[in-house]
């Protein structure tokens, strides 16, 4: 085990969980939302020649898509450095095994 | 110069890159030829998975699709971008820590059963072969009618070249030739829409200019005149389409629950470094297809406008055949147009009602386009470019997956356990060889269901592997029972179902028999849910999965600890 207790692990995967449902559920909620279930209502609005709920579908929720992504990557790598499960090479633990040694030599 | 000569020297010059990155990169492991050692950069992974991904579908036929759909293409706009949020969050940063070289791999071992591991190799290789005849069918087309060479021709040239690269190069050949596919296919979509944009709208971003008012000073937006054009001549309004909402609903989510769990995706995720590298490459992946598909509404609509324009005449009352624009004879010589002068009037007409004279095939939206605009000779030429990038870069992804397949979860794993990595590796390139042999044969001799097939590959990747994956990941005591039986539940219920609709009884193919409105590319959803439903009952009522599976499972779920891919 990797992590420092399991109540570690049992907090990380639970942060993990909560932040993909609320990315899903944003996923969800512009593309079979805005896109298909309400694009009739959205589609009363207008963005320059667009009709909203149209724009969404071919292009709107493809942006959200990608802002997705982004996000999930750039939370992710902070919350493995916080439960320290990243998987760098300069983990700070070895260096400072490395500076123990250094010093006890 | 003309277009034909040009062609030759654009085309011509694309291969010889092709195969010098071959050469270059050529593969001397299994661990090479499998994932490219695990060492490649996310960026790069980025493109080559977008090349991959875009096949000669995407790049030929999906602008032509909506611009004959409408607002009903967004399924596919949707559904073919909306799978990498899934796969970036619920499975490329497991399925890389898991670290091994397939998706059967992965169904075999977390399932600890040879029986699902051999059910995901057919399911995986069946899904390949029907997606693989039709980029050789791609390929046919682009040399027959740039290249003026017969389509038998046209394919064994494209058969040579992926077979040299792919098996030669293997992964690490692939991954970095669909680098230089990718950075010439986007070229080749995008150079014409920003031409036809700046001609239109006088915006220079498409995604921009398709929303934009007409520059012809009448101050009416494109969009606008374009439901105005379809509903004067009996379409329906550009933007609102026809397809009832629970079935784009249900299409939707097949195509994006599909792309998450087709083979030929996810094996990209493990030719990257580290966990980390894994959900930034979906992230790049996403980008680098996202420029294409916002790209395709703003084609399909120019291409639209401009099509009823040139054929029904400024004042809408059509205009004679004698006039036609050369693009018409052009493609007219090779059965993809075709005129009847109904009315005896000597005039072309285009409409959505009985007044139409005109058969235009979708497929030729994209490839007409610059010709249409009247673009210059050399956009054209690297339209055509553009389009056998993107059948070779899909195809050799596509038989990399039967290869590995094969050679590896057959072979090493089930079957001959005690051969060695030389020995695998030599397997691995006859598997492709006489892969690339099938596929061409198939794209010479297209099997009637071919075109057809290709869509619902979808639905069977979404209702087969998805939930086995995601079980497979996110409950630890899932275990080979319920797999099994959600798997094998899944995909027959809409193999079923599609088979019934598409070959038993295709008369009754329509919106009143289906299952409450679902049509038969839809329906792959309702089979992911059965699978889920039937995987979860028969879990409960069998014994949990062995403790060690729970452990490895509980291993996939935090980075730290990732080593390269690695074969056993």
């Amino acid at each position: 085990m990797s992590f420092e207790s399991e109540q570690h692990a049992e907090d990380y995967w639970k942060e993990n969980l909560r932040m993909m449902l609320t990315l899903l559920s944003i996923w969800f909620a512009v593309s079979f939302g805005c896109g298909i279930l309400f694009v009739d209502e959205l589609n009363a609005i207008r963005l320059g020649g667009f009709k909203l709920g149209f724009w969404f579908a071919q292009q709107g929720a493809i942006y959200v898509f990608l802002a997705l992504i982004v996000v999930y990557v750039v939370k992710m790598n902070k919350l493995d450095r916080k439960y320290n499960v990243h998987e760098d090479h300069e983990e700070p633990e070895e260096f400072e095994e490395a500076l123990e040694e250094e010093f006890t030599h | 110069m003309d277009i034909q000569t040009l062609t030759f020297i654009i085309v011509g010059l694309t291969f010889a890159v092709y195969i010098g990155i071959a050469i270059w990169s050529r593969a001397g492991s299994t661990h090479d030829f499998y994932v490219a050692s695990g060492g490649v950069n996310p960026v790069a992974n980025g493109m080559a998975t977008a090349a991959d991904w875009m096949s000669a579908a995407s790049f030929i036929s999906m602008a032509g699709l909506i611009s004959f759909m409408g607002y009903d293409g967004a399924v596919y706009l949707m559904g073919w971008t909306g799978g990498y949020v899934l796969l970036a969050l619920c499975l490329a940063p497991y399925l890389r820590k898991f670290g091994k070289f397939t998706v059967p791999a992965f169904i075999g071992d977390r399932y600890y059963s040879n029986t699902a591991r051999t059910v995901a190799v057919i399911c995986a290789v069946f899904v390949c072969f029907t997606y693989v005849a039709g980029q050789m069918r791609g390929v046919g087309v682009v040399f027959s009618r740039f290249l003026e060479v017969d389509i038998t021709a046209g394919v064994i040239i494209g058969m040579a070249i992926v077979f040299f690269y792919a098996v030669l190069g293997g992964m690490k050949g692939i991954t970095y030739t669909q680098v230089a596919q990718y950075c010439v296919l986007i070229c080749a979509y995008l150079v014409p829409a920003i031409f036809i944009s700046i001609m239109m709208t006088g915006h220079v971003i498409p995604q921009i200019g398709f929303g934009a008012e007409l520059n012809d000073g009448s101050g009416t937006y494109l969009l606008d005149k374009l439901d105005g054009l379809s509903t004067e001549l009996g379409f329906a309004e550009y933007t609102s389409g026809t397809k009832s909402t629970i079935d784009v609903f249900f299409i939707t989510a097949a195509l994006m629950v599909g792309t998450a769990g087709l083979p030929h995706v996810i094996v990209r995720f493990f030719t990257v470094p580290k966990v980390r590298d894994a959900r930034k490459s979906a992230g790049w992946a996403l980008l680098f297809i996202a420029l294409l598909y916002t790209t395709a509404p703003a084609i399909a609509t120019f291409a639209r406008v401009n099509m009823i324009d040139t054929i029904n005449g400024p004042e809408a009352q059509g205009t004679a055949y004698e006039e036609a624009p050369s693009w018409i004879s052009n493609w007219e010589s090779t059965g993809l147009i075709s005129w009847e002068d109904k009315n005896g009037d000597g005039k072309m007409f285009y409409s959505g009602d009985e007044r139409n004279e005109m058969n235009i095939d979708r497929d030729i939206m994209v490839l007409a386009n610059p010709e249409i605009a009247d673009l210059p000779a050399w956009v054209i030429a690297l339209v055509a470019a553009g389009g056998i990038a993107a059948a070779l870069s899909t195809s050799a992804g596509l038989l990399l997956v039967i290869s590995t397949s094969i050679s590896h979860d057959l072979l090493k794993r089930n079957l001959m356990p005690n051969i060695s990595d030389k020995q695998e590796l030599m397997y691995a390139r006859i598997a492709s060889g006489v892969a690339v042999c099938i596929a061409g044969y198939l794209g010479i001799n297209p099997p009637g269901f071919v075109a057809q097939v290709v869509a619902f590959a979808f639905g069977l990747a979404a209702s087969s592997f998805f939930p086995a994956i995601i079980l497979g990941i996110f409950s630890k005591r899932m275990n080979k029972e319920g797999a099994i039986a959600g798997m094998v539940s899944g995909i027959s219920f809409t193999a079923a179902y599609i088979i019934y609709f598409k070959f038993i009884n295709p008369a009754g193919n329509i919106p009143e028999n289906w299952w409450f409105g679902i049509s038969p590319e839809g329906i792959g959803t309702l089979g992911m849910l059965l699978n889920f439903a039937v995987a979860i009952t028969v879990a409960r009522f069998t014994a949990d999965a062995p403790r060690d599976v729970q452990a490895m499972v509980a291993d996939i779920r935090f980075p730290k600890g990732a080593g390269a891919a690695s074969a056993h």
